[in-house]
């Protein structure tokens, strides 16, 4: 299993960053399969109103009145219908990723049980929404459906009547049975609904949009099939005769072949069986509790970012309990932390860009601190500059950064990105969701993409409200941790957003240093880190710069 | 990569994913049914008598009831199972004893069969028995039928038409 799972990481992370160069991290589809799902369920609702409005319940009304959208209104109805169908393809293309990326990178275990287990459900309403609507059209593939869906309900002894009787002969078709699908072709998906804003409790800055490029490439990509392949009905349904080939649909009907090949009670415990497993699977062992982010109050000084930024709502702040003279102070609810370690990344004293002193953020992993995860990064990221483009991998003490040669003139933007050991998805911190080596004329600059990518640093970059700074006092810097400091830093050879300031970052490498102090050098901390447009997903750290910087 | 590249490599993804959504959202084509055959199917839902017979309750059964109870038959719940036995060209494809649904027996017999068969003229033979004898049969009905490729024809039964009728 784990080794299933660990190539299944391997195998994301490997597209994740071919995705990653040509559409960035803002736009990478799959940082933002869920926003997806959430913007196709949006394409499927608008367009099931239109299609709606021109449909008629009933036996025959109901496939003319397709027809009639399909060819005589093709220019509106047809595309409201193709975009209907597309999208809804899309969504459960979407969910599926969605659901292999979570198992791939671990992140349904403990506290996150919760997103994982109301998934389930979400999983079987998308799958009835996508049925009861090919039902409706009632043209051949409805017919199959109504007959092999029904058979399959059958089989349960909860019907008096068994439902396929409704389908078996044109006589007996009734037009109540229609206007019965039609409501639960709303009411399913609106549950759904419901379901999915359960899904979403537990995290708090839950991203439900996509940004507005991927979100326009998607309706474009969605609105140039409809028109190339508008979607069709496969002629009208008729009781009298079998349908003998149908086209399915192999998003939502991919489990009906097997209903001839099993027999009904045979597929019933295939699916129970199936659905229980991956209900449970948080639950199964390796059994692994993440012990829950700590707050070490002595470097705590209540600013509130912890609380802001973690995204299951586990940090709230409280009044302060140690008598120092700030007004509140973290507080963990172990019970919801995921061990996710953005916390860490969040508070003031921890950006991994600062050198003088050793990293104590006051809130941190026990069991993974953010010294801890920072010392691999800082040999690896140490290498000769502008030699290649590295990779970080390993775990723990054997992490180092693999360089591969960089091809002459091309910058290694994309490629120059050491990753983050994977152990961090396995073992807590996804902190250092990613790292990029930059090397660039001789300057070498980490990046840090955080695993909530925008959203949360944005939000940290739009939250520029000085907090108090921490009581002074000297950090200790042991002898190591200063050497690896040395080397994790910057070169700050541009000026930022961030304006003049005597930045920690200012006392860099030997060489940054006595550039920085050359009179009309241009002040900065992080060297284009500040920038808060471009790449915001870095500003968090260039803000914490500041903070620092201005205390 | 340079912008045009960029904007290229995700028209590329989208392409793709819109190639995956639009072929796949309806082929490859199933085959459901193969096209040579036709398909008796076989369904029908009926309630055989009841074990045990009702009585008519006598004037001191009656008078012995609460007012509101009092109903001139008494009839137990349970319903005996149905014996239903069905003949294609004289071959016996199915002779099952159907018990009566629910946790108190009380309910209809149900049949749901599907008989696939080459088109062409077929004898049908349909025997039922809803009753607790145990010779004969209470319906019977036996037929011709021609089928066409891909016809679908459906034995249903009601008691109030006479018994087995063909759709
Ligand atoms: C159309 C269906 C679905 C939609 C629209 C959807 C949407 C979302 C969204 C928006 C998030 C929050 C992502 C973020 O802000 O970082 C999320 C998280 C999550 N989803 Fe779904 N989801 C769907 C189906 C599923 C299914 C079927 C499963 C698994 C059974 C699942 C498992 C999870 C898990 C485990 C998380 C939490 C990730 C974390 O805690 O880091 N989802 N989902
Ligand atoms: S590790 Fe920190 S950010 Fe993550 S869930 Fe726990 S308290 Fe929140
Ligand atoms: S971010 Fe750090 S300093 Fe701010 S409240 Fe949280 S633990 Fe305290």
């Amino acid at each position: 299993m784990n080794r299933v799972k660990n190539g299944m990481r391997t195998g994301f992370m490997w597209v994740e960053d071919w995705l990653d160069r040509a559409f960035g991290p803002a736009w990478n589809p799959l940082y933002h399969l869920g926003a997806l799902g959430f913007f196709y369920y949006w394409i499927v609702a608008a367009s099931g109103i239109y299609v709606y409005i021109l449909f008629d319940t009933g036996t025959t009304e109901a496939y003319d009145s397709i027809e009639y959208m399909t060819v005589e209104q093709w220019y509106l109805g047809g595309v409201m219908r193709s975009l209907h169908r597309y999208a809804s393809d899309g969504m459960v293309l979407m969910m599926v990723v969605h659901m292999l990326r979570e198992f791939a990178l671990d992140r349904y275990r403990g506290n996150r049980w919760f997103t994982w287990f109301t998934g389930v459900p979400v999983f079987w309403l998308v799958i009835a929404s996508g049925i009861t609507g090919y039902w409706l059209v009632w043209d051949k593939l409805a017919q199959y459906l109504a007959l092999a869906t029904t058979e399959w309900f059958d089989w349960l002894p909860i019907f008096g009547q068994p439902i396929a009787r409704n389908f078996l002969a044109p006589s007996l078709l009734d037009d109540r049975f229609f206007t019965l699908l039609t409501f639960m072709h709303i009411a399913v998906p609106l549950i759904l609904l419901l379901v999915l804003w359960i899904h979403l409790q537990r995290v708090s800055r839950s991203r439900i949009h996509p940004a507005r490029g991927l979100a326009l490439g998607t309706f474009a990509m969605l609105l140039a099939l409809s028109l190339f392949k508008p979607a069709v009905s496969q002629g009208p349904a008729d009781l009298a005769r079998v349908p003998a080939e149908v086209g399915l649909d192999w998003f939502y009907l991919a489990g009906y072949p097997l209903m001839d090949i099993w027999s009904k009670g045979a597929l019933w415990a295939f699916t129970a069986t199936i659905t229980l497993i991956v209900a449970v699977l948080p639950w199964l062992p390796p059994l692994r509790r993440l012990p829950a982010a700590v707050v070490d109050l002595k470097n705590c000084n209540g600013c509130t970012r912890c609380t802001e930024d973690c995204p299951f709502n586990a940090v709230s702040m409280q009044p302060r309990s140690d008598g120092l003279p700030f007004e509140r102070e973290a507080v963990v609810n172990a019970s919801v932390c995921v061990a996710c370690g953005i916390c860490a990344g969040a508070c003031p004293t921890s950006t991994p860009f600062r050198r003088a002193s050793d990293l104590i953020p006051g809130i941190d992993l026990p069991d993974r601190s953010l010294r801890q995860l920072r010392r691999p990064f800082a040999p690896a990221a140490s290498r000769p500059t502008g030699t290649g483009c590295g990779r970080l991998v390993g775990q723990g003490p054997r992490d180092r950064i693999r360089l591969r040669p960089r091809r002459r003139g091309a910058r290694c933007r994309a490629a120059g990105r050491g990753r983050a050991q994977p152990a961090l998805h396995r073992r807590p911190a996804a902190l250092l969701h990613r790292l990029r080596v930059e090397p660039r004329s001789g300057g070498r600059r980490l990046h840090h993409r955080l695993p909530q990518g925008r959203v949360l640093s944005t939000f940290r970059s739009a939250l520029d409200r000085g907090p108090p700074c921490p009581p002074a006092r000297p950090l200790p810097a042991g002898p190591r941790a200063a050497r690896a400091d040395r080397h994790v830093l910057g070169r700050p050879d541009r000026p930022s957003a961030a304006g003049p300031g005597g930045g920690v970052l200012r006392r860099g490498t030997r060489r940054a240093a006595a550039r920085a102090r050359r009179p009309g050098a241009p002040g900065g901390h992080a060297g284009g880190l500040g920038r808060r447009g471009g790449r915001p997903w870095l500003g968090r750290f260039a803000i914490s710069l500041r903070r620092r910087s201005t205390c | 990569m340079a912008r045009a590249l960029r904007y290229l490599a995700q028209a590329a993804v989208y392409l793709l994913i819109a190639v995956l959504l639009g072929v796949l959202s309806n082929s490859p084509v199933y085959r459901a049914f193969p096209r040579d055959q036709a398909l008796i199917k076989l369904s029908l839902v009926h309630s055989a008598q009841r074990k045990v017979p009702c009585r008519k309750l006598s004037a001191e059964e009656l008078a012995e009831l609460a007012p509101n109870m009092r109903k001139p038959m008494s009839c137990s719940r349970e319903r005996l199972p149905l014996w239903l036995e069905v003949r294609l060209d004289d071959r016996l494809v199915f002779s099952e004893s159907l018990p009566p649904a629910g946790l108190s027996k009380d309910g209809p017999a149900r049949a749901y069969h599907r008989f696939p068969v080459a088109p062409g003229r077929h004898s049908l033979s349909l025997k039922m028995r809803d009753s607790a004898r145990t010779e004969g049969y209470d319906y019977q009905l036996d037929t011709e039928v021609e089928l066409e490729a891909l016809q679908n024809l459906v034995v249903d039964f009601r008691p109030e038409s006479g018994g087995f009728i063909l759709r």
